[in-house]
């Protein structure tokens, strides 16, 4: 048994230990959130924060996290920078079809509460690993920045 | 609208003898619900509630639920459709909740297709007089019934915020407390519709439904679904198409933990496990000799010496006005042909379908474009009938025309035949891209005659393949083999030129399965006309903001979309050098969008996009907010094709897999992006493609100011763009 530490709830799971994070998340432990987009951490839709940071959880193997916290886009609202991102989400309607949005807030996320007030250069940076076929980008950079000026 | 309004059982009325209703808890405790009408049957018993047609049911508590006749996959449907029937129905707008449709092509059948497909940017355009004329007879039945309670004329009641009231006796009634009375009244034919300016929803910028559950993976796509006891597979279809699997070795596989099963079908192979790791690393564990057939020398070459030859022939004809032979005798000819390449969706959900196949059952979870279709494909697959097909639609996460295809769950299907309880198919990237079913490559050749500083005469021979054929044939053969779809934006020019012959040339390429991809059509005609429109400007020594400008006068809607776009991007001011600005028109799906483009080009030939401005007018924009969304998104979606987007073919089979070979735009490589949406009381036009036609022709023109390089060939040729050092 492998044991994980997800959204602050001890949970166990009986998997091979080079069992990406990605899949004891949808597959096993029914938390569907955090999405398959590539498998080969070039799209960012599984993105989940291991100790606070933005990881590709296809490529990560589950038995490497041992006591580290896994956060998940279903908890990611308990975070102060989490609550900010999905609220900014909300107000300036960055979402069209959704499904990459999981990563993208993840990845918002973890920016923000690593860096409170980002650039331009900033966002860009900690943002390109998480594509959208849908082209929110520009509203993506609008909301991140509006985040950050919520104290 | 609640957020939870998708994923609850708290929506739906209590189960009675024309509803049924269907939960399952599945692994993780998330409620999966199916809510099923049987076709024919949309009224629901009328102690329930009022339910006067397919798309309306209004609760006992109040709710007012909208049945969904079109799909969610970005595009801000739900919440226009929502707008458009609860502004007829004067209903309550936060007790509105959203169902997804079951499938019946009678209850839900698009206008335009006549059949339950969501597609061609048309949802709000095809179904906004049906869906007013829907609800306003639904207010009028709930006028008729309190009028009749009250015994006062209908004519001295109003409504608002899912109330009757009656002034002169300022009394009020809740909707739903006219359910059962309601539901006595028969539905007037010709209901009165609001005027424009009495409008309270639409027009505004209203919070889309679907959103708030997209934030905190609570928003349920078909690849979220678990129903008890579910397996997981994923497959590997013959790489080479049309080949088939020859002889297969499991023996690794079996060994890989967690696998369970390997199914071995005529094209393809899948591996069911505990769950997707398993199942995957079952597959690379398998040894497959496949069958590879007739096409395992097509390549890319193979495929464009056929079409490049194909393209000079002579087409049917699709459009002949004035006289092309006398206008192409006139003053200075050009003559130009450009072409467009193979082009995957890839949507950021990969295909997947879940199924549950027993000897007289089928219940299929799906994301769908086509529903009804989906239904009758697991029909066909399982030989049942129809109705013993049960699907479940689901928000898709993304569509662009891939969803409108049903050979995922046909293959899903066929594959749950073979496997005891239901088995959730789930394509990996490289499959989602292998298997796809591609934009066709398309070749335009165009001549034009230049008489006064005015084109004269204007003859477009577009060269490809019939998506219409294959797709919807009883259209091709009425059109009698002219692909309405290939020449739908070269047939329609937006510009005043008295001569035209358009022709098209079916060529359908070797191997390489063919199907819409957003954008449709117009994608290709208009890179084509307006790179050549702009090259044209050059030859006639004339602004191409400008040469445009004269030609519009007969298309005032298409000029003030131009002059706006002009002058809010600055067209004509100083840029840097190895900078342009490029700009693009288009009246496809009914909407007139002007676009300018500022790149700069690297030494290297790389591509910089600086600023993007578009100004559309799309008639009454019913949510404002999506139309410049969907401009925004559009414009990236082409670019990411201009820049990057080319599917290519070796021995048969796709080369690209994923996203490190087949590129799409980051969000570094995206500039800001202004959309200015003209005012108009006219009805709405098409908006969710428009976007995408915009952004390669106007990329092309960009470029050719910027460096007098003309790109006649997507994706752009970044070796002709490179510095040439002296």
């Amino acid at each position: 048994m492998i044991n994980l530490n997800v959204n602050g709830e001890a949970r166990s799971v009986d998997v091979p230990a080079d069992m990406p994070l990605l899949w004891v998340l949808r597959d096993v432990l029914a938390m569907t959130g955090t999405k398959f987009g590539c498998g080969i951490a070039q799209c960012g839709a599984c993105t989940v924060h291991i100790d606070g940071m933005p990881v590709r959880s296809c490529l990560l193997p589950v038995g490497s996290i041992g006591e580290r916290k896994i956060t998940t886009i279903e908890g990611i609202g308990a975070t102060p920078a989490g609550a900010k991102v999905q609220k900014a989400w909300l107000d300036f309607e960055v979402i069209q079809c959704g499904y990459c949005q999981s990563g993208q807030i993840m990845s918002a996320a973890a920016l923000l509460a690593a860096k409170p007030k980002p650039d331009d250069a900033d966002i860009d940076a900690a943002m390109a690993g998480n594509i959208c076929r849908c082209g929110t980008y520009v509203r993506i950079r609008d909301a991140i920045k509006k985040a950050a000026e919520v104290a | 609208m609640k957020p939870e309004a998708f994923a609850t059982s708290a929506t739906l009325p209590s189960p009675s003898r024309r509803t049924f209703l269907k939960t399952s808890v599945t692994a993780g405790g998330a409620l999966l619900l199916g809510f099923r009408l049987a076709p024919g049957e949309a009224a629901t018993d009328a102690t329930t509630a009022f339910a006067p047609d397919a798309f309306i049911r209004i609760e006992r508590d109040g709710t007012v639920t909208l049945i969904m006749c079109q799909v969610e996959m970005g595009q801000g449907t739900y919440t226009s459709i929502s707008a458009i029937l609860a502004e007829e129905l004067d209903a309550k707008w936060d007790l509105v909740k959203v169902e997804h449709a079951p499938p019946s092509d009678a209850l839900y059948g698009n206008p335009t297709f006549k059949e339950q497909m969501t597609g061609n940017s048309n949802s709000v355009r095809a179904f906004w007089m049906p869906l007013r004329k829907s609800a306003a007879a639904a207010r009028a039945m709930l006028v008729a019934a309190a009028a009749k309670r009250w015994k006062v004329d209908a004519s001295t009641c109003t409504t608002g915020d899912s109330q009757v009231m009656h002034a002169a006796s300022n009394r009020k009634l809740a909707y739903a407390d006219l359910i059962a009375d309601a539901s006595r009244i028969e539905a007037p034919k010709d209901p009165p519709l609001k005027a424009v300016a009495d409008f309270k929803l639409i027009g505004k910028p209203l919070k889309r439904l679907d959103t708030p559950d997209k934030t905190n993976g609570k928003a349920l796509y078909s690849i979220d679904v678990l129903p008890e006891g579910v397996k997981f597979a994923t497959l590997r279809a013959c790489p080479v198409f049309g080949g088939k699997v020859g002889r297969v070795d499991d023996a690794k596989a079996k060994q890989v933990p967690g696998v369970r099963q390997i199914v071995v079908l005529d094209d393809l192979v899948a591996v069911v496990g505990d769950h997707m790791w398993a199942a995957k690393q079952g597959l690379d564990a398998l040894e497959i000799t496949w069958n590879e057939g007739a096409n395992a020398n097509v390549s890319t070459e193979t495929v464009w010496t056929q079409l490049r030859a194909a393209s000079e022939k002579e087409g049917l004809v699709a459009k002949n006005e004035g006289d092309i032979a006398k206008g192409l005798a006139q003053g200075e000819k050009l003559d130009a042909a450009y072409e467009v390449p193979f082009l995957a969706h890839a949507t950021m959900e990969p295909l997947a379908c879940t199924a549950h196949v027993t000897a007289d059952s089928c219940e299929v979870w799906v994301g769908s474009q086509v529903l009804a279709r989906a239904q009758k494909t697991a029909a066909n697959a399982t030989g049942l009938p129809v109705e013993k097909v049960v699907i479940h639609n689901h928000l898709l996460g993304g569509g662009f025309g891939r969803r409108l295809e049903t050979d995922y769950v046909d293959k899903a299907v066929r594959i749950a035949q073979k496997v005891d309880g239901p088995v959730k198919v789930v394509y990996t990237r490289e499959e989602d891209i292998r298997q796809d079913i591609y934009r066709p490559v398309y070749r335009d050749v165009i001549s034009a005659s230049l008489a006064d500083g005015r084109i004269v005469g204007w003859k477009y021979r577009i060269a490809g393949s019939s998506i219409f054929a294959r797709f919807i044939p009883g259209v091709f053969k009425f059109l009698k083999g002219v692909d309405g779809d290939s020449v739908d934006a070269a047939a329609d020019l937006p510009y005043d030129i008295p001569n035209v012959h358009v022709e098209f040339v079916r060529d359908e390429p070797p191997a390489v399965p063919t199907g819409f991809w957003r954008g449709v059509g117009p994608n290709n005609n208009v890179f084509a006309v307006e790179s050549f429109i702009d090259e044209l400007a050059k030859k006639a020594g004339k602004d191409p903001v400008e040469f445009r400008r004269g030609m519009l006068g007969k298309n005032p809607r298409a000029l003030a979309a131009l002059n706006l776009a002009a002058e809010k991007a600055g067209w004509g001011s100083p840029l840097p050098a190895r900078s342009g600005r490029g700009v693009a028109v288009q009246t496809s799906f009914a909407s007139f969008i002007a676009t300018v483009i500022e790149a700069e080009v690297l030494d290297d030939g790389d591509v910089r996009l600086r600023r993007i401005v578009s100004a559309v007018d799309t008639g009454i924009p019913v949510n404002p907010d999506t139309v410049i969304a969907q401009l925004q998104g559009g414009l990236i979606f082409g670019l990411s094709a201009a820049l990057w987007g080319e599917i290519t073919i070796e021995k048969g089979r796709v080369q690209q897999g994923n996203f490190n070979d087949y590129r799409v735009l980051r969000i570094n490589e995206v500039p800001n992006i202004e959309i200015h949406v003209i005012p108009s009381a006219e009805a709405p036009g098409g908006i969710g493609e428009t976007g995408t036609n915009a952004g390669p022709p106007a990329l092309a023109n960009a470029i050719f100011a910027a460096t007098g390089v003309r790109l006649r060939r997507l994706p752009i040729d970044r070796a002709q763009l490179a510095r040439k050092t002296s």
